[in-house]
């Protein structure tokens, strides 16, 4: 099986409709969004359609923070108010029922075959902790195998791509993939993987962030794929949203 | 795991004989195994197993050095490593099945033959260090080089085997640690692995320094360290010179073994083609005091040194496909008739702007003669003549290039075909880019033939940087009178 992992699309349809491509291209057979397809972005219609046309056909979705906040905004609006929720009330007000319908069905984690899915981290995964170093991936992975689950946890959540792996000592160890190249994910061995942002990246390199999981060859692929965020960038400041989210597509900050 | 008897399968393959029985694993020589209908797939090339004793049940560290070898084997192309097969499940059968390489290991050619001489020496080190720079142009380091581990093929070529400790700049490196600690073989290590820095591919470059002060002196640098003090000698220490073991051997050819042994990275042969070039062209060695001495450095010189390395510290090295990008051999073909003033201007501008960027690239520049240009009554002299003769033109040619830095070596390859022999010359020392002409070598037949820049472009290895004359004279003249 070969394992598309698209994680923190925001809204953001063009970078999706690259990432969806370049996965096929890839021969990809099972595809799986890690939660906020929505937030940030002017297109949460476009993209929670493209997703729920892939779930009807196996994929599989999880909840992820800011899907959470478009189904509920937070009530504080003005001037402590976070970016997020800013955005939030809009995007909420964007949707039909079908589509809060179906972002209230999400799952916080998946489960399947040695490998644990979920949006922020599995050590408590309703709190959206961030796996932003090897000890918040070590407390991740300790959650994952003390429910019998992993031994390789895939997360999305902090925008970076980035593999946590141990090795010969107890402490989880942090290696910064280099795109396009396959890394040796044997099944024995635990390993937290962050597949980084499809619609935000936040490395300063504009390109769509996603990964593919070949559970064959035990092997990761962490890829990046450019996609036209002018468009993107264009169809926020048409949406009249905060003039700071399309800049940072500009500029993948 | 316990030994195999002949006819056992796994996974499709059939254990043969028992080739090695070791601490770590066994290896056999297998055949695919007959299918239900009694045929067998035939083998591309003979096979053999390898299977460690440990199994993941024993514990994930044990096995951790089979999990390197098998990612690494299955990642490595080239003529320098067992071609990969296939390899079991880790936490069910672990086994890897390579190819079975026919050979010698340097190992067992230094055992047979005891002294061997500067010649073979430089040879079979020469074809070690060609090996040892494909791996690290793969983006891996060996970094448990010895002689144990290299296969030398019968057409004398060399295979690395054993990537056990190896570190692949791409893949997670399953060895570091936190607390950092000395992974390799004691005898052969490097300073900075002792310290527990991996993934230098010079580290690579000193452990052949001390394959060859073994094959020169049949003594080891360092000893047979069995503490972690003992280890840290080389941080500091330099050892006897190997002429004072064997007298007769050549300043070259310690001057090259020295360098190698260096302790800081930086002061050794910046990539294993540079070494590789050197051993085959020793008349182009740059000897220093460190190749004349025959007498080892002094009490109070490593006293201070010891002292200074207590507190040294290896920096973590780039990738090491890029580091040596940074180190190319850069190869220029100087034609040597019926070539303008202009084009030889031209190509040497072309090489001054090649070097300029790349402070430790090395310098080699060629010219082609056709064999019938030494006179064949008195072949010995005639040859020496003209070689020397098309020698001093080349050095001066170079002349006013700033070579400061830039190892620079100039070599008349004797030749019927140009671009054959510009070719070979690349391709047998690894040139990385290659700077000639592009209407050079035998202008007149453009028309007729595919000329020698255009077989040389279409068939080298390397990048070929083809030099247009850049001093249009005659236009220059012509708009000098239009502006008048």
């Amino acid at each position: 099986m070969k394992l598309a992992l698209i994680s923190d699309i925001h809204a953001n349809r063009q970078a999706l409709q690259a990432c969806l491509a370049h996965a096929r291209q890839q021969g990809v057979d099972q595809l799986a969004f890690l939660g906020d397809l929505v937030g940030y972005g002017a297109d949460p219609v476009a993209v929670l359609d493209e997703v729920m046309n892939c779930a009807a056909q196996g994929a599989w979705v999880l909840l992820g923070n800011h899907d959470e906040m478009a189904l509920s905004p937070p009530s504080s609006q003005g001037a402590d108010a976070s970016v997020g929720s800013q955005s939030a009330q809009w995007t909420h007000d964007q949707l039909n029922a079908s589509h809060r319908a179906f972002l209230a069905k999400l799952p916080l984690t998946w489960s399947h075959e040695g490998l644990l899915l979920v949006h922020a981290s599995a050590d408590q995964p309703a709190t959206w902790r961030y796996v932003d170093g090897e000890g918040a991936a070590g407390r991740c992975l300790d959650q994952a195998l003390a429910q019998q689950q992993g031994p390789h946890v895939l997360v999305g959540h902090v925008h970076h791509q980035t593999l946590y792996y141990r090795g010969t000592g107890r402490q989880l160890m942090r290696f910064e993939p280099t795109p396009g190249t396959p890394v040796p994910i044997p099944l024995h061995r635990p390993m937290v993987g962050c597949v980084g942002s499809c619609g935000q990246p936040r490395d300063g390199d504009p390109r769509a962030m996603y990964a593919v999981v070949d559970r064959t060859r035990q092997k990761m692929t962490f890829h990046r794929v450019p996609y036209n965020h002018a468009e993107a960038a264009a169809a926020i400041r048409q949406a009249n949203l905060p003039e700071y989210f399309a800049q940072r597509l500009e500029r993948g900050r | 795991m316990k030994l195999l008897n002949p006819g056992h399968l796994i996974d499709g393959f059939e254990i043969e004989a028992c080739l090695h029985a070791g601490g770590m694993a066994h290896i056999y020589q297998v055949d695919y195994a007959p299918s239900e209908d009694g045929t067998r797939r035939a083998a591309e090339f003979p096979m053999a197993m390898k299977i460690p004793r440990m199994t993941a049940s024993d514990g994930a560290e044990n096995i951790v050095s089979f999990e390197i070898e098998l990612q690494i084997l299955s990642e490595l192309k080239g003529p320098h490593v067992p071609r990969f097969v296939a390899a079991g499940d880790l936490a069910r059968v672990p086994y890897l099945v390579m190819e079975y390489v026919k050979g010698q290991t340097l190992q067992h050619i230094m055992d047979k033959s005891g002294a061997l001489s500067v010649t073979e020496i430089a040879t079979l080190g020469a074809a070690i260090a060609r090996a040892v720079h494909s791996l690290h142009q793969q983006n891996v380091c060996h970094l448990d080089l010895k002689p144990a581990n290299i296969l030398i093929r019968s057409d004398g070529t060399a295979v690395l085997l054993d990537f056990g400790l190896s570190c692949h700049a791409h893949h997670p490196d399953l060895l570091a640690e936190e607390l950092r600690k000395a992974v390799g073989s004691p005898v052969w290590i490097s300073p900075e692995q002792v310290v527990g820095v991996r993934g230098d591919p010079r580290s690579d470059i000193f452990a052949m320094g001390v394959m060859l002060y073994e094959m020169v002196t049949q003594a080891l640098p360092f000893g047979q360290p069995v503490t972690a003090a003992g280890m840290r000698q080389r941080l500091w220490m330099d050892p006897p010179p190997p002429r004072q073991h064997r007298p007769e051997v050549p300043a070259w050819l310690q001057e090259i073994i020295l360098r190698c042994l260096e302790p800081v990275a930086a002061d050794r042969y910046p990539s294993a083609s540079h070494l590789a070039f050197d051993l085959t062209h020793p008349d182009q060695v740059k000897v220093t005091a460190r190749g004349q001495q025959t007498q080892g450095t002094g009490f109070w010189t490593h006293f201070k040194r010891w002292l200074r390395a207590s507190g040294m510290a290896y920096q973590p090295s780039p990738l090491p496909a890029q580091q040596i990008e940074q180190v190319p051999i850069v190869m220029v073909a100087v034609p040597h008739h019926e070539v303008s003033d202009a084009t030889l201007y031209s190509l040497r501008e072309a090489v001054a702007r090649s070097l300029g960027i790349r402070p430790g690239a090395r310098l080699a520049c060629v010219t082609v003669i056709s064999p019938g240009l030494t006179s064949s009554t008195d072949v010995e002299k005639g040859e020496t003549q003209v070689h020397r003769w098309h020698l001093s033109r080349l050095q001066q040619w170079a002349q006013p290039l700033d070579l400061g830095g830039h190892q620079t070596s100039f070599h008349v390859l004797e030749s019927g075909d140009v671009a054959d022999a510009l070719l070979r010359y690349a391709e047998g020392n690894q040139v990385n880019m290659l700077i000639m002409g592009a209407a050079t070598h035998g202008l007149q037949l453009q028309r007729v033939l595919a000329t020698v820049p255009i077989k040389v472009a279409m068939q080298a290895p390397c990048t070929v940087i083809l030099v247009k004359q850049s001093l249009p004279f005659e236009r220059l003249v012509g708009l000098a009178e239009t502006a008048e």
